[in-house]
Protein backbone atom coordinates (compact mmCIF):
# COMPACT_ATOMS: atom_id res chain seq x y z
CA UNK A 1 0.00 0.00 0.00
CA UNK A 2 0.98 3.94 -0.37
CA UNK A 3 -0.42 6.74 1.21
CA UNK A 4 -0.72 9.89 -0.84
CA UNK A 5 1.60 12.72 0.28
CA UNK A 6 -0.61 15.31 0.14
CA UNK A 7 -3.79 13.93 1.15
CA UNK A 8 -3.11 11.14 2.96
CA UNK A 9 -5.42 8.38 1.33
CA UNK A 10 -4.47 4.82 0.97
CA UNK A 11 -4.01 3.23 -2.71
CA UNK A 12 -2.76 0.50 -4.19
CA UNK A 13 0.13 1.25 -6.21
CA UNK A 14 0.05 0.41 -10.15
CA UNK A 15 2.01 -0.75 -12.60
CA UNK A 16 3.14 2.21 -14.82
CA UNK A 17 4.41 1.90 -18.39
CA UNK A 18 7.94 3.41 -19.12
CA UNK A 19 7.31 7.38 -18.33
CA UNK A 20 4.00 7.42 -17.34
CA UNK A 21 3.04 8.90 -13.71
CA UNK A 22 0.69 7.49 -11.66
CA UNK A 23 -1.58 10.52 -9.66
CA UNK A 24 -3.45 10.39 -6.48
CA UNK A 25 -7.15 9.51 -7.31
CA UNK A 26 -8.75 12.21 -4.39
CA UNK A 27 -6.46 15.16 -4.71
CA UNK A 28 -4.11 15.04 -7.70
CA UNK A 29 -0.91 14.93 -6.34
CA UNK A 30 1.82 13.29 -8.53
CA UNK A 31 2.77 9.78 -6.02
CA UNK A 32 5.45 8.23 -8.22
CA UNK A 33 6.82 7.76 -11.71
CA UNK A 34 8.52 5.51 -14.15
CA UNK A 35 11.75 6.65 -15.32
CA UNK A 36 12.58 5.68 -18.80
CA UNK A 37 16.17 5.04 -18.32
CA UNK A 38 17.87 3.95 -15.12
CA UNK A 39 19.82 5.43 -12.73
CA UNK A 40 23.07 5.17 -15.05
CA UNK A 41 21.36 8.26 -17.09
CA UNK A 42 21.43 9.53 -14.12
CA UNK A 43 24.95 9.27 -13.42
CA UNK A 44 25.65 10.10 -16.89
CA UNK A 45 23.92 13.56 -16.63
CA UNK A 46 25.84 14.56 -13.32
CA UNK A 47 28.66 13.61 -14.60
CA UNK A 48 28.39 15.80 -17.19
CA UNK A 49 26.63 18.43 -14.82
CA UNK A 50 29.81 18.23 -12.77
CA UNK A 51 31.68 19.63 -15.41
CA UNK A 52 29.75 22.47 -16.47
CA UNK A 53 29.69 23.36 -12.83
CA UNK A 54 33.55 23.55 -12.90
CA UNK A 55 33.14 25.75 -15.73
CA UNK A 56 30.45 27.93 -14.72
CA UNK A 57 32.44 28.49 -11.59
CA UNK A 58 35.84 28.79 -12.96
CA UNK A 59 35.24 31.88 -15.46
CA UNK A 60 33.86 34.90 -15.53
CA UNK A 61 30.14 35.12 -16.17
CA UNK A 62 29.79 38.43 -17.96
CA UNK A 63 31.82 41.82 -18.33
CA UNK A 64 31.13 45.10 -18.80
CA UNK A 65 32.75 47.30 -21.05
CA UNK A 66 32.28 50.77 -19.99
CA UNK A 67 34.31 54.01 -21.11
CA UNK A 68 37.27 51.84 -21.88
CA UNK A 69 37.29 49.81 -18.73
CA UNK A 70 36.13 46.44 -18.99
CA UNK A 71 35.05 44.59 -15.07
CA UNK A 72 33.99 41.27 -15.60
CA UNK A 73 32.69 39.18 -12.74
CA UNK A 74 32.47 35.06 -11.73
CA UNK A 75 29.60 34.44 -9.33
CA UNK A 76 32.20 34.03 -6.43
CA UNK A 77 33.28 37.31 -7.40
CA UNK A 78 29.63 38.75 -7.31
CA UNK A 79 29.34 36.83 -4.09
CA UNK A 80 32.59 38.65 -2.07
CA UNK A 81 31.60 41.89 -3.85
CA UNK A 82 28.20 41.70 -1.73
CA UNK A 83 30.40 40.68 1.21
CA UNK A 84 32.63 43.81 0.82
CA UNK A 85 29.70 46.45 0.35
CA UNK A 86 28.55 45.44 4.41
CA UNK A 87 25.43 42.87 2.97
CA UNK A 88 27.09 39.52 4.13
CA UNK A 89 23.64 38.12 5.21
CA UNK A 90 23.01 38.72 1.54
CA UNK A 91 26.36 37.40 0.52
CA UNK A 92 25.55 34.45 2.60
CA UNK A 93 21.76 34.12 0.45
CA UNK A 94 23.51 34.07 -3.14
CA UNK A 95 26.26 31.41 -1.77
CA UNK A 96 24.02 29.18 -0.16
CA UNK A 97 21.37 28.83 -3.06
CA UNK A 98 23.46 29.19 -5.72
CA UNK A 99 27.13 27.79 -5.23
CA UNK A 100 26.66 25.67 -1.72
CA UNK A 101 23.43 24.03 -2.37
CA UNK A 102 24.52 22.77 -6.46
CA UNK A 103 27.70 21.74 -5.36
CA UNK A 104 25.98 19.52 -2.27
CA UNK A 105 23.55 17.95 -4.47
CA UNK A 106 25.90 16.96 -7.19
CA UNK A 107 28.30 15.81 -4.60
CA UNK A 108 25.36 13.94 -2.83
CA UNK A 109 24.55 11.81 -6.60
CA UNK A 110 27.88 10.94 -7.35
CA UNK A 111 27.92 9.72 -3.90
CA UNK A 112 25.14 7.92 -4.53
CA UNK A 113 25.14 6.88 -8.09
CA UNK A 114 28.89 6.06 -8.41
CA UNK A 115 29.02 2.97 -5.76
CA UNK A 116 25.35 1.47 -6.98
CA UNK A 117 26.72 1.31 -10.57
CA UNK A 118 29.53 -0.89 -9.27
CA UNK A 119 27.27 -2.94 -7.80
CA UNK A 120 28.13 -1.65 -4.25
CA UNK A 121 26.04 0.18 -1.51
CA UNK A 122 27.19 3.57 -0.67
CA UNK A 123 28.23 4.59 2.37
CA UNK A 124 25.64 6.01 4.42
CA UNK A 125 23.37 6.36 1.46
CA UNK A 126 20.16 6.83 3.46
CA UNK A 127 21.12 9.66 5.07
CA UNK A 128 22.82 11.03 2.07
CA UNK A 129 19.54 10.93 0.22
CA UNK A 130 17.42 12.42 2.53
CA UNK A 131 19.83 15.22 2.92
CA UNK A 132 19.80 15.86 -0.86
CA UNK A 133 15.91 15.49 -0.60
CA UNK A 134 16.12 18.16 1.76
CA UNK A 135 18.53 20.38 0.27
CA UNK A 136 16.82 20.19 -2.97
CA UNK A 137 14.29 23.11 -3.14
CA UNK A 138 17.27 25.53 -1.71
CA UNK A 139 19.48 25.12 -5.24
CA UNK A 140 18.59 27.78 -7.20
CA UNK A 141 20.80 27.99 -10.34
CA UNK A 142 18.06 27.94 -12.96
CA UNK A 143 16.41 31.16 -11.25
CA UNK A 144 20.31 32.75 -11.01
CA UNK A 145 19.94 32.27 -14.66
CA UNK A 146 17.48 33.89 -14.98
CA UNK A 147 18.46 36.78 -12.60
CA UNK A 148 21.55 36.94 -14.88
CA UNK A 149 19.26 37.56 -17.80
CA UNK A 150 17.41 40.36 -16.39
CA UNK A 151 20.43 42.25 -15.37
CA UNK A 152 22.11 41.76 -18.98
CA UNK A 153 18.85 43.90 -20.50
CA UNK A 154 19.44 46.16 -17.80
CA UNK A 155 23.28 46.51 -18.22
CA UNK A 156 23.07 46.82 -21.95
CA UNK A 157 21.58 50.11 -21.98
CA UNK A 158 24.51 51.52 -19.77
CA UNK A 159 27.53 50.06 -21.25
CA UNK A 160 28.30 47.50 -24.02
CA UNK A 161 28.02 43.40 -22.35
CA UNK A 162 30.88 41.10 -23.00
CA UNK A 163 29.00 37.70 -22.39
CA UNK A 164 31.70 35.17 -20.21
CA UNK A 165 32.27 31.71 -21.01
CA UNK A 166 30.50 30.84 -17.53
CA UNK A 167 27.05 32.32 -19.06
CA UNK A 168 26.45 29.61 -21.44
CA UNK A 169 28.19 26.67 -18.81
CA UNK A 170 25.52 27.74 -16.50
CA UNK A 171 22.92 27.68 -19.30
CA UNK A 172 24.13 24.29 -19.94
CA UNK A 173 24.16 23.52 -16.48
CA UNK A 174 20.60 24.09 -15.90
CA UNK A 175 19.84 21.91 -18.48
CA UNK A 176 21.79 19.08 -17.24
CA UNK A 177 20.59 19.23 -13.72
CA UNK A 178 17.21 19.39 -14.76
CA UNK A 179 17.26 16.30 -16.55
CA UNK A 180 19.14 14.43 -13.95
CA UNK A 181 16.46 15.67 -11.33
CA UNK A 182 14.17 14.16 -13.74
CA UNK A 183 16.05 11.32 -14.42
CA UNK A 184 16.77 10.24 -10.76
CA UNK A 185 14.07 7.62 -9.57
CA UNK A 186 14.23 7.55 -5.70
CA UNK A 187 11.69 4.73 -5.59
CA UNK A 188 14.69 2.74 -7.23
CA UNK A 189 17.38 4.23 -5.31
CA UNK A 190 15.79 3.67 -2.06
CA UNK A 191 15.69 -0.35 -1.67
CA UNK A 192 19.20 -0.52 -2.40
CA UNK A 193 20.53 1.77 -0.05
CA UNK A 194 18.85 0.30 3.21
CA UNK A 195 20.15 -2.00 4.76
CA UNK A 196 18.98 -5.39 3.94
CA UNK A 197 15.88 -6.02 6.75
CA UNK A 198 16.42 -9.23 8.55
CA UNK B 1 -17.73 18.66 -1.74
CA UNK B 2 -18.38 14.70 -2.85
CA UNK B 3 -18.68 13.49 0.56
CA UNK B 4 -17.48 10.18 -1.00
CA UNK B 5 -13.80 12.00 -1.40
CA UNK B 6 -13.53 12.43 2.78
CA UNK B 7 -14.63 9.12 4.13
CA UNK B 8 -12.00 7.22 2.57
CA UNK B 9 -9.62 5.33 4.26
CA UNK B 10 -6.32 7.07 5.19
CA UNK B 11 -3.03 6.42 6.32
CA UNK B 12 -3.32 7.51 9.47
CA UNK B 13 -6.58 6.27 10.31
CA UNK B 14 -5.35 2.68 9.63
CA UNK B 15 -2.36 3.63 12.16
CA UNK B 16 0.18 3.98 8.91
CA UNK B 17 2.70 6.50 9.12
CA UNK B 18 3.95 7.93 5.37
CA UNK B 19 8.23 8.22 5.67
CA UNK B 20 7.83 12.00 4.92
CA UNK B 21 12.06 11.30 3.14
CA UNK B 22 11.34 7.66 1.49
CA UNK B 23 7.71 7.64 1.22
CA UNK B 24 8.17 3.63 2.86
CA UNK B 25 4.78 3.49 5.11
CA UNK B 26 5.00 1.57 8.15
CA UNK B 27 3.01 0.58 11.38
CA UNK B 28 3.62 3.37 14.10
CA UNK B 29 4.18 1.44 17.61
CA UNK B 30 0.69 1.67 19.31
CA UNK B 31 2.33 2.75 22.46
CA UNK B 32 3.91 5.45 20.84
CA UNK B 33 4.08 8.04 23.68
CA UNK B 34 7.43 10.16 23.32
CA UNK B 35 10.03 7.53 21.77
CA UNK B 36 10.37 8.17 18.26
CA UNK B 37 10.16 5.62 15.79
CA UNK B 38 12.40 5.64 12.92
CA UNK B 39 11.36 4.41 9.40
CA UNK B 40 12.81 0.94 8.86
CA UNK B 41 13.79 1.87 5.61
CA UNK B 42 15.82 5.35 5.77
CA UNK B 43 16.00 6.09 9.36
CA UNK B 44 14.25 9.39 9.42
CA UNK B 45 12.07 9.95 12.08
CA UNK B 46 8.06 8.93 11.38
CA UNK B 47 4.85 11.47 11.71
CA UNK B 48 1.84 10.99 11.38
CA UNK B 49 1.99 14.81 10.51
CA UNK B 50 4.38 17.61 10.33
CA UNK B 51 5.37 17.72 13.94
CA UNK B 52 3.76 21.45 15.17
CA UNK B 53 2.51 22.10 11.38
CA UNK B 54 0.13 25.01 12.29
CA UNK B 55 2.51 26.66 14.73
CA UNK B 56 5.46 26.69 12.92
CA UNK B 57 3.89 27.70 9.72
CA UNK B 58 2.46 30.61 11.88
CA UNK B 59 5.11 31.61 12.89
CA UNK B 60 7.36 31.95 9.20
CA UNK B 61 4.54 33.26 8.33
CA UNK B 62 4.24 36.23 10.37
CA UNK B 63 8.27 36.87 10.00
CA UNK B 64 7.71 36.83 6.68
CA UNK B 65 4.77 39.55 6.59
CA UNK B 66 6.45 41.96 8.92
CA UNK B 67 9.57 41.66 7.05
CA UNK B 68 7.57 42.12 3.53
CA UNK B 69 7.00 45.69 4.59
CA UNK B 70 10.59 46.91 4.56
CA UNK B 71 11.36 44.56 1.77
CA UNK B 72 8.98 46.70 -0.41
CA UNK B 73 9.44 50.16 0.83
CA UNK B 74 13.37 50.12 1.43
CA UNK B 75 15.74 50.91 -1.84
CA UNK B 76 17.47 47.12 -2.77
CA UNK B 77 19.93 49.29 -4.92
CA UNK B 78 21.66 52.03 -4.42
CA UNK B 79 23.43 53.19 -7.79
CA UNK B 80 25.75 56.29 -7.42
CA UNK B 81 26.96 58.15 -10.48
CA UNK B 82 28.24 61.26 -11.38
CA UNK B 83 24.49 62.79 -11.79
CA UNK B 84 23.75 61.87 -8.40
CA UNK B 85 22.36 58.95 -6.06
CA UNK B 86 19.01 56.87 -7.20
CA UNK B 87 17.25 54.64 -4.90
CA UNK B 88 15.44 51.48 -6.15
CA UNK B 89 12.73 49.86 -4.76
CA UNK B 90 11.88 46.53 -6.19
CA UNK B 91 8.94 48.39 -7.31
CA UNK B 92 10.75 51.30 -9.10
CA UNK B 93 12.64 48.17 -10.57
CA UNK B 94 9.93 47.24 -12.69
CA UNK B 95 8.62 50.76 -13.40
CA UNK B 96 12.18 51.20 -14.93
CA UNK B 97 11.99 48.19 -17.03
CA UNK B 98 8.61 49.16 -18.47
CA UNK B 99 9.12 52.62 -19.22
CA UNK B 100 12.59 51.13 -20.44
CA UNK B 101 9.91 49.13 -23.36
CA UNK B 102 11.09 45.71 -21.83
CA UNK B 103 7.68 44.50 -21.32
CA UNK B 104 8.07 40.92 -20.89
CA UNK B 105 11.03 41.69 -18.68
CA UNK B 106 8.78 43.86 -16.66
CA UNK B 107 5.99 41.40 -16.18
CA UNK B 108 8.31 38.53 -15.56
CA UNK B 109 10.09 40.42 -12.76
CA UNK B 110 6.77 41.98 -11.50
CA UNK B 111 5.36 38.15 -11.05
CA UNK B 112 8.52 36.82 -9.41
CA UNK B 113 9.07 39.83 -7.17
CA UNK B 114 5.44 41.16 -6.12
CA UNK B 115 2.92 39.03 -7.32
CA UNK B 116 3.98 35.89 -5.94
CA UNK B 117 5.65 36.65 -2.78
CA UNK B 118 2.09 38.55 -1.89
CA UNK B 119 0.14 35.42 -3.47
CA UNK B 120 1.93 33.08 -1.03
CA UNK B 121 1.23 35.10 1.98
CA UNK B 122 -2.10 35.25 1.33
CA UNK B 123 -2.74 31.69 0.32
CA UNK B 124 -0.81 30.47 3.32
CA UNK B 125 -2.95 32.58 5.64
CA UNK B 126 -6.11 31.09 3.80
CA UNK B 127 -4.44 27.51 3.84
CA UNK B 128 -3.96 28.15 7.91
CA UNK B 129 -7.48 29.68 8.58
CA UNK B 130 -8.93 26.72 6.60
CA UNK B 131 -6.96 24.37 8.81
CA UNK B 132 -8.35 25.81 12.07
CA UNK B 133 -11.86 26.50 11.50
CA UNK B 134 -12.07 22.89 9.96
CA UNK B 135 -13.10 23.91 6.68
CA UNK B 136 -14.71 21.66 3.96
CA UNK B 137 -14.86 23.87 1.38
CA UNK B 138 -13.01 22.32 -1.69
CA UNK B 139 -10.18 20.40 -0.13
CA UNK B 140 -9.09 19.35 -3.71
CA UNK B 141 -8.88 22.89 -4.69
CA UNK B 142 -6.91 23.68 -1.82
CA UNK B 143 -4.41 21.57 -1.78
CA UNK B 144 -3.74 22.42 -5.74
CA UNK B 145 -3.47 26.24 -4.50
CA UNK B 146 -0.62 24.76 -2.20
CA UNK B 147 1.06 22.64 -4.87
CA UNK B 148 1.10 26.08 -6.86
CA UNK B 149 2.61 27.68 -4.24
CA UNK B 150 5.25 25.39 -3.35
CA UNK B 151 6.58 25.14 -6.47
CA UNK B 152 6.58 28.79 -7.28
CA UNK B 153 8.35 29.95 -4.18
CA UNK B 154 11.98 29.55 -5.28
CA UNK B 155 11.61 32.19 -8.32
CA UNK B 156 10.93 35.45 -6.11
CA UNK B 157 14.84 35.11 -5.87
CA UNK B 158 15.16 36.53 -9.06
CA UNK B 159 15.60 40.03 -7.74
CA UNK B 160 18.23 39.21 -5.45
CA UNK B 161 20.48 37.84 -8.04
CA UNK B 162 19.63 40.44 -10.40
CA UNK B 163 21.05 43.37 -7.53
CA UNK B 164 24.06 40.55 -6.94
CA UNK B 165 25.23 40.89 -10.40
CA UNK B 166 24.51 44.13 -10.91
CA UNK B 167 26.46 45.21 -7.84
CA UNK B 168 29.63 43.32 -9.00
CA UNK B 169 29.23 44.86 -12.32
CA UNK B 170 29.21 48.11 -12.06
CA UNK B 171 32.04 49.35 -10.21
CA UNK B 172 33.74 51.75 -12.23
CA UNK B 173 35.18 54.36 -10.02
CA UNK B 174 33.78 57.89 -9.33
CA UNK B 175 31.59 57.08 -12.71
CA UNK B 176 29.12 54.83 -11.17
CA UNK B 177 28.83 52.44 -8.40
CA UNK B 178 25.62 50.32 -7.66
CA UNK B 179 25.22 48.82 -4.27
CA UNK B 180 22.77 46.30 -2.52
CA UNK B 181 20.48 48.25 -0.17
CA UNK B 182 19.00 47.04 2.74
CA UNK B 183 15.57 46.26 1.25
CA UNK B 184 17.78 43.18 -0.69
CA UNK B 185 18.23 42.04 2.84
CA UNK B 186 14.65 41.82 3.82
CA UNK B 187 13.40 40.72 0.83
CA UNK B 188 15.63 37.66 0.83
CA UNK B 189 14.38 36.74 3.89
CA UNK B 190 10.98 37.05 2.80
CA UNK B 191 11.71 34.40 0.46
CA UNK B 192 13.11 32.41 2.98
CA UNK B 193 10.56 32.51 5.34
CA UNK B 194 7.97 32.09 2.68
CA UNK B 195 9.68 28.75 1.76
CA UNK B 196 10.06 27.70 4.87
CA UNK B 197 6.26 28.35 6.07
CA UNK B 198 5.27 26.17 2.98
CA UNK B 199 7.44 22.98 3.78
CA UNK B 200 6.34 22.98 7.37
CA UNK B 201 2.64 23.41 6.02
CA UNK B 202 1.14 19.81 5.96
CA UNK B 203 -1.45 19.46 3.12
CA UNK B 204 -2.84 16.32 4.95
CA UNK B 205 -3.96 18.89 7.91
CA UNK B 206 -6.63 20.25 4.91
CA UNK B 207 -7.94 17.11 4.60
CA UNK B 208 -8.22 15.93 8.50
CA UNK B 209 -9.93 19.21 9.03
CA UNK B 210 -12.03 18.47 5.89
CA UNK B 211 -13.21 15.02 7.25
CA UNK B 212 -13.86 15.66 10.42
CA UNK B 213 -16.36 18.83 9.40
CA UNK B 214 -17.90 16.20 7.14
CA UNK B 215 -18.76 13.55 9.79
CA UNK B 216 -21.05 14.54 11.77
CA UNK B 217 -22.93 15.88 8.73
CA UNK B 218 -23.23 12.45 7.23
CA UNK B 219 -24.62 11.21 10.35
CA UNK B 220 -27.81 13.74 10.37
CA UNK B 221 -31.03 12.43 8.69
CA UNK B 222 -31.41 13.80 4.87
CA UNK B 223 -32.10 17.60 4.88
CA UNK B 224 -35.72 18.60 4.01
CA UNK B 225 -34.78 20.24 0.87
CA UNK B 226 -32.92 16.73 -0.65
CA UNK B 227 -36.23 15.17 0.25
CA UNK B 228 -38.57 17.03 -1.07
CA UNK B 229 -36.72 16.64 -4.06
Amino acid sequence: MQACHECDALQRPVPLQSGGMARCWRCGAVLYRRRRHGLDATLALTLAAVVLFGLANAFPIVGLDMQGRTNATSLWGAVSTLWDQDVPLLAALVFATTLAMPAFDLAAMLWLLLPLALGRRPIAGALVLRGLLAIKPWGMVEVFMLGVLVALVKLSHLATVVPGVALWSFGGLILLMAAAAASFDADLAWPRLARPTP
Amino acid sequence: MNRSLLSVPTAAAAGLARCHACGLLSRLPAAAGDAQAACPRCGAVLHLRRPASVARTWAYLSAAAVLYVPANVLPVMRSGSLFGVQEDTILSGVVFLWQDGSWFLAALVFIASIVVPLAKLLVLFFLLLGVQWRSAWRPQWRTRLYRTIEYLGRWSMLDIYVVTLLAALVQVQSLAAIQAGPGAVAFGAVVVLTMLASQSFDPRLIWDAAAAAAAPATARPPAPTEAAR
